[in-house]
């Protein structure tokens, strides 16, 4: 078995060779070939590999690796470097990507060959891979980003430049203070984020409370509440806030009618956009306080208690202390949330702009000024990345409540009287208030116009979806079929893929131990904390040109939701697998089961909530998602959401909510579709265990 | 894969480092095929560690593994024909218990029907073919114990390890455990390696038990020898409860020498000591509590603390040579605390402590 290696060597090679042979270098189609130089130094390393194996069981295993290592680097490298440094060349195809991918596996056996990774092929190969996709996908497009950012006008990097764009008075001009116009855009992210960030956490801790301390009986109503933003289209929300409280809203016809109050528009601007993003984010911050609120031990209230405190000492002196971190974490994601939000700013920010929706127009207005809008991408990408350290050390410091370990039994203390009106009180207003957005954004589609025609009609759903039968059988002639076909491929597409790699990152995370691994865990979570404008501005400045040549095509798009979304499915498995006791791998090893072996028959199967948790995600994250996409679209690659956001624009409010609901609709279909396909695990007869929707940053 | 004989063991020089802590340490001894020999000692003191570089989970430092007469040290768990059952058992909560034991042919590349039969078998030889279609949840923790006891054996290994194996049973089970995988190995001759930290187990269970403390071995040998006469305090102390206290040794020949404690006299093996005042170590069980006055004097005490425990009784006594723990099968005439006492010293269980 221990020639496996070899073997695997041989294949390569020879997918490398063929490769070279059959399919084009470069990707352009008017059919100009690549110089024999460029073709030369990867056709002889992929040869020298080939009769390495013709020079077998003399040759020991460290030369072999070392070969292996170096044809494969090398020649890499060569091709990496010589893409980079020619200018004026197509980019890369099929063919140099088959032949790269050769040459990095064949890298990654002479590491596995040298003993790197306990001389395991398939770990050396998976982590090889992960790394250099991350490297190419998510580091590189960040460093173009920051290169941009740096250079000037005229393309000299220049510290100026940088100093100019971040600093410019447009964003951190103070106007508003004086009375004058508006704020810089700097200011408005900054105030909007930490306004947010207070709401949500304030009103999931509420929710919490309400959920854990209280008799509450409807606590699967608000559980479901949880699940709602994670299938919502991002400006679903910021929809129903208009046709509540818009200029032709509901409200304000009222107000009209009884009152005579002219019509405000108090909505357009930073209330409203406070108000939709906290409605959009509050689900999350209760995801995270009610891990925070059930992780107070009970028992050290009774033994408050038993010390003669009364319940609001104990609550005030014992049960907020204890979640004080936890509070800290919310309130971070919050932050985060709030920044790299992209929909609910551009439906309702109106003059009010902020860091990510000045990108957008300074790419795709009349602007268009690249530098500016990568400067912007790096101020955003400051901001966010620095709270998500600062909320990682919170996180990373040992949260009080993980001191007492579970098994600790006990009654929760009942809230105090004050504290739990306080929270019934804002739990349940804001309950129906969230209910009743979703129930006008969902009635919005059956009528005329909202606010003057009040008429029943399918009229939007028949103008988005309209199906003819014609002479060679259905035609999609309703506007909305072209993205809607595509955003179900390419989420299609997307979602096993995000899954996988997700997955096998955390195997490679948490059950494999090699150099370098802290670094690996660095930069596959960093990714999760770009905000999606940045990911956007980025891959634009990065896959705009050779070598690597994307935009405008379909697989730019998976590229993103790939690495956008793996880190759910990362974090899911990482999760569900720190659960699985290590011995059971080592059960399978001494019972025959090799790496590969052990991860497809133990660990996947016992994965398989995970598995169902990151497939949903990523798939509905694809569907889903507006922030990064909406630089990435082309006429040929429309996305529903896209498509959404320019009907929004446009004011044709009709198509986009009856759209929205369709998506809504079709999404919960495909929840059930995977969790049937993927199965369920089973451990105990009768009881499937199915945890809940992972949850984090949505941007 | 099939080779049925039993394979012998050897370590030399076996280091196991992580990173500034050392698990392991300069570790080498022998276990001969067929036999069942235990690794015995408190929790760190890198037991489960050695039995892992002998599983080939753990990969040494330096020094060498031989099992059979090859050199495995360079070899993965999987390549080495040694099997393990696990402290957790770690049966795969998805699979049934067949499948459980099916795993091993079934990854080694048998089919389907092959893999199974063979697995019907190694349930069969653990009593638990009915249970074949259940799941591992389903189970009892004897019953989860032999199934994992099966899974190890269906590949018909040389060696079996066991990672304290009794420790998640209640103790009623765990002596019948004890004695099926005694009965066990004595039935297949394969060659055992068993980590445990109870020293009853290990004296009940061995051919020879191995001590190990703070990375090393301590003390090799038989369960009688390591009981009877240890080395060191520390030997003294884990293989059971144990009294220090101090004594005369006047030699009297190559092996044996007169060790006077307070005003008794027994001949004991000197172990090389010089003569002179040395450390002793007397089992509780071998200070005798005698009625009346005995003849060739005796040690006067008072019972400081009595704990009745059904099969025996136990006693703190505070006599002229300090204080003494005496266990006494007497428990039909039990002494309350406060009661003058007579003590004498049993022929067996006092050892010269070399320091």
């Amino acid at each position: 078995m221990r020639d496996g290696l070899r073997r695997w060597a041989l294949v390569w090679s020879l997918v490398g060779c063929a490769g070279l042979a059959l399919a084009p270098w470069y990707a352009a189609s008017d059919g100009a070939g690549p110089g024999k130089l460029q073709l030369l130094v990867p056709g002889l390393a992929l040869l020298a590999a080939l009769a390495l194996r013709n020079l077998p069981l003399r040759l020991g295993r460290a030369t072999l690796g070392l070969r292996l290592m170096v044809l494969g680097g090398g020649s890499f490298i060569y091709i990496a470097a010589q893409g980079f440094a020619i200018g004026g060349q197509p980019g890369m195809g099929l063919g140099a990507a088959v032949v790269a991918t050769s040459l990095v596996m064949l890298f990654a056996l002479g590491l596995a060959a040298r003993g790197f990774f306990k001389g395991d092929a398939f770990v050396a190969g998976a982590v090889v891979v992960v790394a250099v996709l991350v490297v190419f996908f998510t580091l590189y497009p960040v460093a173009r980003i920051l290169l941009s950012a740096v250079q000037g006008s005229d393309g000299a990097v220049s510290g100026r430049a940088l100093a100019e764009r971040l600093f410019a008075a447009k964003i951190w001009r103070l106007d508003c203070l004086t009375g004058g116009r508006s704020c810089g855009v700097g200011w408005n992210t900054l105030v909007l984020a930490l306004l947010t960030a207070t709401t949500t956490t304030a009103l999931g801790l509420a929710f919490a409370l309400v959920v854990t301390r209280t008799g509450f009986k409807a606590k699967r109503l608000l559980r479901v509440l949880t699940v709602l933003p994670i299938i919502t289209p991002p400006f679903v929300i910021g929809l129903g806030l208009i046709l509540i409280f818009g200029r032709s809203g509901l409200v304000n016809q009222l107000m009209e009618w009884a009152f005579a109050v002219p019509p405000s528009r108090w909505i357009y601007g930073l209330p409203g956009v406070w108000l939709a993003q906290t409605l959009s984010f509050t689900p999350v911050a209760f995801l995270v306080l009610i891990g925070v609120v059930e992780g107070v031990s009970p028992s050290l209230e009774e033994a408050s208690q038993t010390l003669r405190a009364d319940r609001w000492q104990t609550f005030s002196r014992v049960s907020l202390p204890l979640m004080l971190p936890g509070l800290a974490n919310a309130f971070l994601v919050g932050f985060i949330e709030s920044i790299a939000d992209f929909g609910n700013p551009i439906v309702l920010g109106g003059n009010f702009g902020v860091l990510s929706t000045e990108a957008f127009f300074s790419i795709v207005g009349a602007q268009l000024d690249q530098g500016r809008a990568a400067s912007l991408g790096v101020l955003l990408l400051v901001l966010a990345l620095g709270a998500f350290f600062v909320q990682r050390r919170v996180v990373g410091r040992k949260v009080y409540t993980a001191i007492s370990g579970k098994g600790d039994g006990g009654r929760p203390a009942p809230l105090p009287p004050f504290v739990r009106r306080l929270a019934f009180g804002v739990a349940l207003p804001w309950t129906m208030l969230t209910l009743s957005i979703y129930g006008m954004a969902l009635a919005g589609g059956f009528v005329e116009t909202w606010g003057r025609d009040y008429t029943p009609t399918l009229r939007h759903y028949a103008k988005a979806f309209s199906v003819e039968w014609g002479g060679t059988g259905i035609i999609w002639s309703g506007s909305a079929w072209r993205s809607f076909w595509t955003t179900l491929e390419l989420a299609s597409i997307a979602a096993p893929l995000t899954a996988a790699l997700g997955i096998l990152t955390a195997y490679l995370l948490v059950r494999q131990r090699f150099a370098g691994r802290a670094a690996f865990e660095f930069a596959t979570m960093l990714s999760f904390a770009i905000p999606g404008t940045v990911i956007g501005v980025s891959y634009i400045l990065a896959f705009n040109v050779p070598p690597i040549e994307l935009t405008g095509t379909g697989i730019i798009l998976i590229v993103c939701f790939v690495f956008r979304n793996m880190p759910v499915g990362l974090r899911a498995g990482v999760a569900a697998m720190s659960q699985i006791d290590g011995s059971l791998d080592e059960a399978s090893r001494t019972l025959g089961g090799r790496s590969f072996v052990t991860l497809r028959r133990v660990i996947l199967p016992l994965l398989r909530p995970a598995v169902v948790a990151a497939l949903v995600y990523s798939f509905v994250r694809a569907m889903t998602t507006v922030s990064a996409v909406i630089f990435l679209v082309s006429a040929d690659y429309d996305m529903a959401t896209t498509y959404i956001i320019h009907r929004v624009l446009n004011g044709d409010y009709g198509v986009a909510i009856a759209y929205s609901s369709v998506l809504i609709v079709l999404m919960l279909a495909a929840i059930g579709l995977i969790q049937l396909l993927v199965g369920e695990r089973r451990l105990r007869r009768g009881a499937p265990a199915l945890e809940a929707l992972p949850t984090g940053p949505i941007a | 894969m099939t080779d049925r004989r039993a394979a012998r063991i050897e370590l030399s020089g076996v280091t196991k480092q992580y990173g500034a802590v050392t698990a392991v340490r300069d570790v080498s001894f022998t276990i001969a095929a067929g036999s069942l020999v235990t690794l015995l000692g408190p929790s760190g003191c890198g037991k489960t560690t050695t039995l892992r570089l002998i599983a080939g989970l753990e990969t040494v430092t330096s020094g060498r593994i031989m099992i059979g007469g090859d050199d495995v040290t360079a070899l993965g768990a999987t390549d080495r024909n040694v099997s393990m059952v696990f402290q957790s058992y770690a049966l795969f909560p998805h699979m049934s218990v067949l499948d459980n034991v099916a795993y091993g042919p079934r990854v080694g590349g048998r089919s389907r029907r092959q893999a199974a039969e063979s697995a019907r078998e190694a349930l069969a030889g653990v009593g638990l073919a009915e249970l074949a279609d259940r799941l591992p949840s389903e189970l009892s923790g004897g019953q989860q114990q032999r199934v994992a006891i099966a899974r190890a054996l269906v590949l018909e290994p040389r060696v079996l390890l066991f990672d304290e194996p009794l420790s998640n049973l209640d103790a009623r089970l765990r002596r019948q455990m004890r004695e099926e995988i005694r009965a066990l190995q004595q039935r297949l001759g394969i060659t055992v390696v068993y980590v445990t930290h109870d020293q009853e187990e290990a004296l009940g269970v061995s051919d020879r038990i191995i001590v190990m403390n703070h990375a090393v071995v301590a003390q090799e040998g038989p369960p009688r020898d390591l009981y009877e006469s240890p080395d060191d305090v520390f030997v003294a102390g884990f293989m059971g409860e144990t009294n220090r206290v101090k004594g005369v040794l006047w030699r009297l020949d190559e092996r044996t020498g007169r060790l006077t404690i307070g005003g008794l006299t027994r001949t004991v093996p000197h172990r090389g000591l010089a003569d002179g005042t040395v450390d002793v170590a007397i089992r509780p069980e071998a200070i005798l509590i005698v009625d009346g006055q005995p003849t060739g004097g005796a040690l006067r005490g008072t019972v400081s603390q009595a704990a009745y425990l059904g099969s025996r009784m136990e006693y703190s006594i505070a006599s002229e040579i300090g204080e003494l723990f005496v266990t006494s099968p007497a428990v039909d005439a039990p002494l309350a605390p406060g009661a003058p006492v007579a003590l004498t010293l049993a022929s067996h269980g006092i050892t010269l402590i070399r320091p």
